[in-house]
């Protein structure tokens, strides 16, 4: 049981959750998810790590509603629980001083894509950030991407705010002005992530994307979330989720991540008939089970935040 | 059974017998009873349905109480099992099941998952005119027995030592060392990376072979014993090795993760949609319980009327094939390039797949996978095979047949021909020594890794094995594990490399 201490709307069906769950909290590195499942009948999501506070115990997640899943998830208050929450998960993203650094974020991937840009600024890296969303209602964290970045530009499809484009086309005129850059971070849509590639290989800019395939464990058990890199098949959930872009074959993740779109849409179908009966299961199976449950980051006070360690969760990428 | 009879510990039963080994070798063996075919490849339910206590007295009449026991020999953790059969004879058949727990602590599971046929049942004296004593059945008569006696006495815990371990996995291995480290009087706890606790009992093995209910119900029991649980953490990622050791206070660790990483064929088409490792197919079902779509969110693959082929010939081939044709497949095929002779599957599981319709299709082997234009599968282009000379284990091995070319249909691919270690751990824990195939290196009696403190058994350690195996490897580390607590030694010497 993981309990939820903050909930609040960050935008056009995307809201953020602070969440107990004190050993991750402590691991996480940006770049790192968390796979969870709301309830006994739920299924297993992979979500990214906004930020983490290990003081607290708490880590950060934000969420679009598109599925069922998370649909019901963004129905919880701060004081309901999640049943199950586990990580971090995945290799962090690679931190070092590239020069110029770019990052491409489209709406909710900007949540995903902000420590990675936190710590490479840390790093010295001149950071661009490029923040994509469908409207205005969608553009979210702006006042942080601004802390994250040396400069900040929010894209908007319909043209209502920032600059009217996609996040492709900043990238085009940043790259038409002469502006050298050396590194690329992508986080969003695959189409979006695709067209980064295309502009960005044929220059042999170093770029990352982070992909969101479908996942079940998390470890590597199962290999439902394989992903084509070149000829070559990796496992986005202990060999990702960031690889570099000019060897994905975005065509096959596309391809695979439509899987269970029948399903998904008819699940969506009737949570939105029933969302006030699955809320409230949810929440009355969760209060009986939290009954006779010692929450774990009472249990694990005292013991000493273990940060010498974390260091040796740089080597990577190998 | 009367009242009386279900005293825990009575004296040894009268081993003079009234039939004498003729009439005992003309009784029949006593069949298992099962679900009909029909009805149960609809459905999840356990097919085997257990002895009643008059089937079990037949089946142990049949034993000769040969003096030297071969179902002993053979079993790879010893049990007792002339010993616990004379007392099942006797009608003992709580102090049978307490004579099993000395050697192994999970019979409610072993008794339905073990490969008999190559262990006990194969060393039965009975066995090379006729059939051998059930002793599986039998195992599993007197586990549930017990449980549903409710009158299972928990061994006794020594006072406790001040020392900690920490397991690393629930599963077979996991699980069997816990219990014995329990009772020595250390605090244990077991560390699980999914939601539910069992490992590849849960995840892996179907319902119908293995009913959940039996799982939680011994993990019930190790939690009345003291040993605790902690699910969704992923040792290596959570929390490593070091971490444990050095800040939460754990003396020793015992690292049980089993092998998981699943093998591909490694032949073109394998990202189609549709494809699956057997551990995806397996874990949506099982452990998510996606064939309950009405009430469980994780969807897999509608598999009503459409074509499933499964590659491979061990027990989680035959699961995921079994469970495809309870998914509603039109046709359930089981792709295997050796012949039937090979098979590792367990000869009941063989059985069982070809009542319920199970096609197969031996020495043929799938060279590519083929799908439309959307990039969904829609065959197998496979090969015939036959064999050729025996490899390094003694198998024959599969040649393919030349321009024997055919192609499968099929709408779900799934591949079932063995795992690989999973490296989380290893990789986190650079002083753990491994082997060329990423195996965990430990000591085959003392289960000590390079590492002081860090003990590992079960399949990351030799590779894909059996529940009984894996349990024997827990009992053998907790002897190991609770030596070196007691006394801090810790051999220098290093493990042979394997």
């Amino acid at each position: 049981m993981y309990k939820i201490v903050e909930a609040r709307s960050v935008g056009l069906n995307i809201k953020q959750f602070v969440i107990e769950a004190p050993r991750i909290a402590r691991k996480q590195r940006p770049g790192q998810f968390v796979i969870l499942r709301l309830h006994e009948k739920g299924e297993r999501i992979p979500l990214t790590i906004k930020s983490s506070d290990p003081a607290n115990g708490t880590i950060t997640l934000v969420v679009q509603a598109i599925g069922k899943t998370t649909s019901l998830m963004n129905c919880l208050e701060s004081g309901d629980s999640i049943l199950d929450v586990v990580g971090p998960l995945g290799v962090p993203s690679e931190i070092k001083n590239y020069g110029t650094a770019a990052i491409l974020a489209g709406s909710v991937g900007t949540a995903m894509a902000l420590p990675t840009a936190i710590a490479l600024k840390q790093a010295g890296n001149h950071v661009i950030f490029i923040e994509g969303a469908r409207s205005r209602e969608m553009v979210v964290f702006e006042d942080e991407v601004r802390d994250a970045s040396s400069e900040a530009f929010v894209m908007t499809d319909d043209g209502a705010y920032g600059e009217q484009g996609l996040v492709t086309k900043k990238l085009n005129e940043l790259l038409a002005a002469g502006r050298n850059i050396d590194f690329v971070l992508a986080v969003g849509p695959v189409p979006m992530m695709r067209a980064v590639a295309q502009i960005t290989a044929p220059l042999g800019i170093k770029t990352m994307v982070s992909l969101n395939s479908i996942m079940v464990d998390g470890t590597g058990m199962c290999g439902g979330c394989r992903v084509l890199l070149g000829n070559k098949s990796k496992f986005a959930c202990v060999d990702g989720p960031e690889f570099d872009a000019s060897q994905v074959n975005f065509e096959v993740l596309m391809q695979r991540n439509s899987m269970y779109r029948d399903k998904e849409c008819q699940s969506l179908k009737y949570f939105r008939e029933n969302n006030q009966q699955e809320l409230a299961g949810l929440r009355s199976e969760l209060a009986a089970k939290e009954k006779g449950l010692t929450p774990l980051c009472e249990e694990l006070t005292g013991i000493q935040p273990p940060e010498p360690c974390l260091t040796q969760i740089e080597v990577r990428h190998g | 059974m009367g009242e009386n009879n279900l005293v825990a510990f009575p004296s040894p039963p009268s081993l003079t017998p009234p039939l004498s080994p003729k009439d005992r070798m003309k009784i029949l063996r006593v069949p298992m009873p099962e679900l009909d075919p029909e009805v149960r490849s609809r459905n999840f339910d356990e097919v085997n349905l257990g002895l009643t206590a008059a089937a079990a007295l037949d089946e142990a009449a049949r034993c000769i109480s040969c003096a030297k026991p071969g179902c002993v020999v053979d079993c790879p953790v010893g049990v007792k099992v002339k010993e616990i059969v004379a007392l099942i004879c006797a009608g003992e058949f709580l102090a049978a099941a307490s004579k099993m727990r000395e050697d192994n602590a999970l019979p409610a599971i072993t008794g339905r998952v073990c490969p008999q046929e190559h262990q006990c049942e194969g060393g039965c004296v009975l066995g090379k005119k006729g059939s051998p004593v059930a002793i599986g059945n039998l195992e599993r008569f007197i586990a549930d027995y017990e449980r549903q006696s409710g009158r299972l006495g928990l061994p006794p815990i020594a006072e406790a030592t001040g020392h900690s371990v920490a397991i690393v996995g629930s599963g077979p291995a996991g699980l069997s060392a816990a219990g014995d480290l329990v009772q020595k009087g250390h605090r244990v706890r077991v560390f699980e990376a999914l939601h539910e606790l069992g490992g590849v009992l849960v995840y892996g093995i179907p319902e119908f072979r293995l009913p959940k209910s039996i799982v939680k119900s011994e993990v019930d029991n190790l939690r009345r014993m003291g040993v605790e649980f902690e699910t969704n953490v992923v040792v290596g990622k959570s929390v490593t090795i070091d971490e444990l050791m050095q800040y939460e206070g754990y003396d020793a660790v015992f690292v049980a993760t089993g092998a998981g990483l699943p093998r591909f064929l490694g032949i073109p088409g394998e990202h189609l949609n549709g494809v699956y490792s057997a551990n995806e197919f397996l874990t949506r079902i099982n452990l998510m319980r996606a064939y309950n779509a009405d009430e469980y969110d994780q969807p897999v693959y509608d598999c009503r009327d459409r074509d499933v082929i499964v590659v491979g010939g061990g027990n989680t081939a035959m699961d995921a094939v079994r469970t495809a044709r309870r998914l509603g497949a039109r046709s359930a095929t089981l792709v295997y390039r050796r012949s039937e002779a090979e098979m590792p599957a367990r000869i009941e599981e063989v059985r069982h797949a070809r009542q319920e319709g199970i096609e197969f299709r031996m020495l043929t082997n799938p060279v590519e996978l083929i799908g439309d234009e959307k990039g969904w599968l829609t065959g197998a282009r496979c090969v015939r095979m036959e064999l050729g000379a025996p490899d390094e284990d003694g198998r024959r091995s599969p040649v393919e047949i030349e321009g024997s070319e055919f192609i499968l249909p099929a709408h779900v691919v799934i591949i079932g021909v063995g795992t690989g270690a999973n490296p989380l751990i290893q990789s986190t824990t650079p002083d753990i020594k491994t082997n060329s195939r990423n195996y965990i290196v430990a000591d085959a009696e003392s289960m000590r890794t390079s590492k002081r403190g860090v003990f590992a058994g079960g399949d990351i350690v030799t590779g894909g094995a059996t529940v009984i195996l894996a349990m024997g490897a827990g009992r053998k580390a907790a002897v190991s594990i609770h030596e070196f607590l007691t006394t801090g030694a810790w051999e220098v010497e290093q493990p042979a490399r394997t």
